[in-house]
Formats: structure tokens, sequence, C-alpha cells
């Protein structure tokens, strides 16, 4: 035994020949070590497995046609480009194009379809249902919700009901779809603004009682009816000219119908008369720059076949 | 074998194994990084873009605070997938005022990019007080404390630190910007107030999140509206060879 410790000259371990064994029979019987020995115990030197040496040069000239191919080396104005001209940008407008290509029969028909008329068209119908329905998961669903019933008593409609505010038609679901609803990025859309008749003191206290109780009353809500009666010339006064004398509404202005059950900011006699003293303002956002023309008319197809569709 | 048996000195010599290793990651890192702060391609130049406001610096400090950026990106990638989901693919440019980036890497909650403008401001505070109210399936925490948590005047003079901070990193704010930081952040809440657009061009002003008070909603709301819409992508055309 070798005491590695021991510096004196004729002990000193020599450094071994790099002699590697001929045959497997013989580096098994007798492997290589480098020469270093830890209390006695010696390391082998084994050489590294071939395939791991061939597939480590291999990386490095792929790397190197890799330089050449692609993108790689920044330069002093910009980078090279490589050879065969990779750009991601250019990739994702190509995959776009190809799928807009496939679509391109459906989109034109679409376009040039009365709108009207699409659902007299068995399969372009399909195609705007189905088209729609991707459009409404991505851009309507956070606030119609995922199957369109919105949410209730928050100011998100319902789309499965046959209860508009704009009206239901295609024409006027695609004009709201397009330029959307009481926002400054499109002119043309739709606007109204109702008063807040308490915060701006255009009807006192107890005319605003008896208001909320007629508006109860035309839902046929429980109501108190003495103050609904006495509600009624104050509504004809104020709210008639908008939703109309029997609260059936406007479809033109926006203005909701109060004859039925259906109630975007919920039906209780203190939302009602939340909405009578401060207003409400229902938003949405115009969808003209974010899809395409063929696409709105889709998405309102398939808001149309909901249930609701004039 | 020489070569190799040149190696061995490396090998065998620590200092030495110290100092090369050290000169090879050094060539790698400035071939790798150095270029992106010299080439004009690394950031496009795109109109629109301007450095955040008083009170949206405030809402992406919040932002930050609450690790939004842990399940939301902001970074639209060039996929079609993405783009058609989400908007134009993000710019470089687009985030060249946030330090640090928010592109996050984990999308538990769907991209925010182009948030701005996808809602309306009621739909965000009824999102951040429930986030089931208005969205059954999300699993997004709550944050409707933001409501109660009113900013003040130490909070907007904190933001106008932050901006001499960022001031230095090279963000260009005017000394009229500087000046003003304190009033532009309570005067983005006042749809009456002296016009915070005519110092932060498309700056969105009003009430944000309804109450009376300026309130971390109101922050964190401001912040969400602008997300995206700096560029106007109608009069964009991207450069095709990245």
């Amino acid at each position: 035994m070798v005491d590695p410790k021991d510096k004196t000259p004729e002990n000193r371990v020599s450094p071994p020949s790099r002699q590697y064994p001929e045959t497997a029979a013989q580096l098994r019987a007798d492997p290589p070590t480098t020469g270093h020995s830890w209390d006695g115990i010696e390391e082998f030197d084994n050489p590294m497995p071939r395939w791991w040496v061939w597939i480590f040069i291999l990386t490095i000239i792929w790397a190197v046609g890799y330089w050449i191919a692609m993108p790689a080396w920044p330069g002093i104005q910009s980078a090279t480009s490589g050879v065969l001209g990779y750009s991601s940008r250019a990739n994702v407008a190509t995959e776009i194009s190809e799928f807009e290509a496939r679509n391109e029969e459906f989109f034109v028909q679409l376009v040039s379809t009365d709108l009207d008329e699409i659902r007299e068209n068995d399969e372009l119908h399909r195609f705007a249902v189905n088209a729609g329905d991707s459009v409404f998961r991505a851009q309507c669903s956070q606030c119609h919700g995922t199957g369109g019933a919105g949410v209730q008593a928050s100011g998100f409609p319902n789309l499965l009901d046959d209860d508009w505010l704009w009206g239901g038609t295609m024409d006027d679901i695609v004009t709201t779809v397009t330029w959307g609803i009481r926002n400054e990025d499109y002119p043309d859309a739709r606007y109204s603004v109702m008063p807040a008749f308490g915060q701006d003191g255009l009807l006192d206290e107890t005319e605003i009682d008896q208001v909320v109780n007629h508006v109860l009353s035309l839902s046929g809500a429980d109501h108190d009816s003495d103050l609904a009666a006495a509600g009624e010339e104050v509504y004809l006064n104020n709210c008639a000219s908008c939703h109309m004398d029997d609260g059936s509404g406007d479809y033109f202005i926006g203005a909701p119908a109060l004859n039925n059950q259906v109630w975007l900011y919920g039906g209780t006699p203190e939302a009602i008369r939340h909405s009578v003293y401060y207003s409400r303002f229902g938003v949405m956002p115009g969808f003209e720059t974010r899809l395409r023309e063929a696409e709105i008319r889709a998405v309102a197809a398939y808001v149309h076949q909901l249930g609701g569709g004039q | 074998m020489g070569i190799l048996d040149h190696h061995k000195k490396i090998e065998t010599h620590a200092t030495l194994l110290l100092v090369l290793s050290f000169l090879v990651v050094t060539i790698g890192g400035i071939v790798q990084i150095v270029p992106l702060f010299y080439l004009d391609n690394t950031i496009e130049k795109v109109e629109g873009m301007r450095p955040y406001s008083p009170l949206e610096i405030a809402g992406r400090e919040i932002y930050v605070r609450e690790g939004c950026y842990v399940c939301h990106s902001q970074m639209i990638r060039p996929m079609r997938d993405e783009v058609e989901r989400y908007g134009h693919y993000s710019l470089a440019a687009e985030s060249m005022y946030d330090h640090p980036f928010q592109w996050g890497s984990k999308r538990t909650g769907p991209d925010l990019a182009r948030l701005g403008g996808r809602y309306s401001d009621d739909w965000h505070v009824q999102h951040m007080i429930d986030p089931r109210a208005v969205v059954p399936e999300s699993i997004m925490p709550s944050y409707g404390y933001m409501m109660d948590r009113v900013l003040t005047r130490a909070d907007a003079e904190h933001v106008r630190d932050i901006m001499r901070v960022y001031r230095t990193l090279g963000h260009p704010y005017t000394d009229e910007m500087m000046e003003n930081a304190v009033s532009d952040f309570f005067a983005q809440v006042d749809e009456f107030g002296d016009p915070v657009a005519d110092r932060y061009p498309g700056a969105q002003q009003r009430n944000f999140d309804g109450q009376p008070e300026l309130t971390e909603m109101d922050a964190i709301i401001a912040y969400m509206q602008m997300l995206g819409t700096l560029v106007d992508f109608e009069t964009f055309v991207p450069d095709p060879s990245r």
C-alpha cells in the first residue's frame, strides 16, 4: 500500500502510461487509472463513451449550420438574418392569412348577404353561428356570461331572453356590437342619458317614492297602490317620454321596458330607487377595430339565435 | 492528444480555471447582451409611447405589490391563437417604460397586455370585489379592500419619488411633469380637473371606481384601462425582419 502523503521520491506515485487496453476484456481486467490515489482508492481513467463524444461533436456542427440558417449573430447595424429568412412576425402573418383564406368564401358571403337572409342559408348560418360562438367566448363572455345569460342585477344584460335595450334584430345587434354603447371611442356609439332625478333635484323624495311604486305596479310587482296611483302623474311627466306611457320602453334610445319582470339592475324597490335617484350609465366597447366585419356579423348571428332574436 | 494535454494545465490549476471560465462567460454575455443596447431594431420606433402618468404608476405599483404578474402575463406572443384572442402581438417598445417589465411567465389568468378599453370601469370594480360575480368560472382572489384604501398626498409624493428614480433610468419625464406630479395624481380621477392628457397624451381622466375618494381601486383601474392602448396599430407597420 502506498501512502499518498509520503512524498519521499521512492514512494511517489508515478504517472500512468496512456496505453489503453486493446480489447474490452483487457479493459475490464485492467482498467487504466489516472494515477491518483486517495487512501488507496484509485480513479479510473476510462474514455468517454464514443456515442456521447459524437453527439457532442455533432451539436457543434449543428450550431454552425444553425448560425448560417437562422438569425443569429449581432453585427454593427443589425443581426444576421439567416439564409432561411425566419421571422416570427412573418410566420404569424402567414398563418393568419392561411386561415383567413380558408374562411374567405364564407366571410365574403357573410359580408355580402343581407343580414336578415343569413339565417335562410343553412350552411352560411351554421358557419356564422359557430364562428360567432368563438368570437363570443373570447370577446363577450366576460360581461355577458359564457352562455350569454349576463350577470343578473349587475348591469350586464342577459342575451338569452327577448327583452332588448337597443333592439334585437340582426341590424340592431350588428350596430350595437360595431360601435358599442356610451363609449367615447366612436361617435356612432349608441348614446342616451337618463337624468339623475334625485341627485339633480328634479324630483323630491315623495315623488320618487311615488314613481318607484308606479314602476313596480307596471311590472306587476308588490307595491303600495296609493303611492303608485299618485306616481302615475309623476311618471307620465318625467319618464313616459322615453319609457312610454305603458312602460314598454323604446329601443331607439335604449330605454328599457319597465312593464316586465326583467331587470338589468335588480327589481327590488331599493334598486329601482337607486336608478331613479342616481340614474344608470351602462357602457359597452365597440368592436369596429377589434373584429372584422364578417366576425361582427357572425357574432350577431350567434346572439340572434340564442333565443331572443327579432 | 496534444491539445488535451494542454487542457490538463487548466484543469489542475484552480485559479487559471476560474479566470478562464470567467472570461468565457464574459464573452458569451457580451455577444448576447451588448448588441441589444446599440442595435436599432431592438426597440422599434413607434408612435404614441409615453411614460406612465402618476396615477398609472400608483396602479402599476399595486399591480406589482399584489403579485398580479404571477398569474397574468403582459406579453402577447406572435402566434395565431394569441393574436386572435388578445389582439396585436406586443412590441418591445410597449414595455420600454416598465422597470421591471411585467411580461410574466405564467397565465393562470388571461394575458393583460391589451386589457385597456376591453371592459367598463364598473366591470373592473365588480370583478375586483368579487371576480365570480361577473366570471363564475374565475379562480382569481378578491381585491375588494382596494375600495377602502384611500390614497393621500403622501402617496402622491411617493409616486413623485418613483418618477425621479425613473428619470435617472431614462424615462423622459420633463420638469413640468415633475412639478405637476402631485396635482396630476389627484386630477386624473376628476373629470373636470386640469387635463392630465396635456402632459400624458391619451391618459384617461375620470372617476374610475365611482367613489368620491381617490382609492387604490381608482389607481389599479386607471392602470388597467391604459394597458396596450398607447400604440395606434391602425398606422403601425411592423418591421418584418424580426
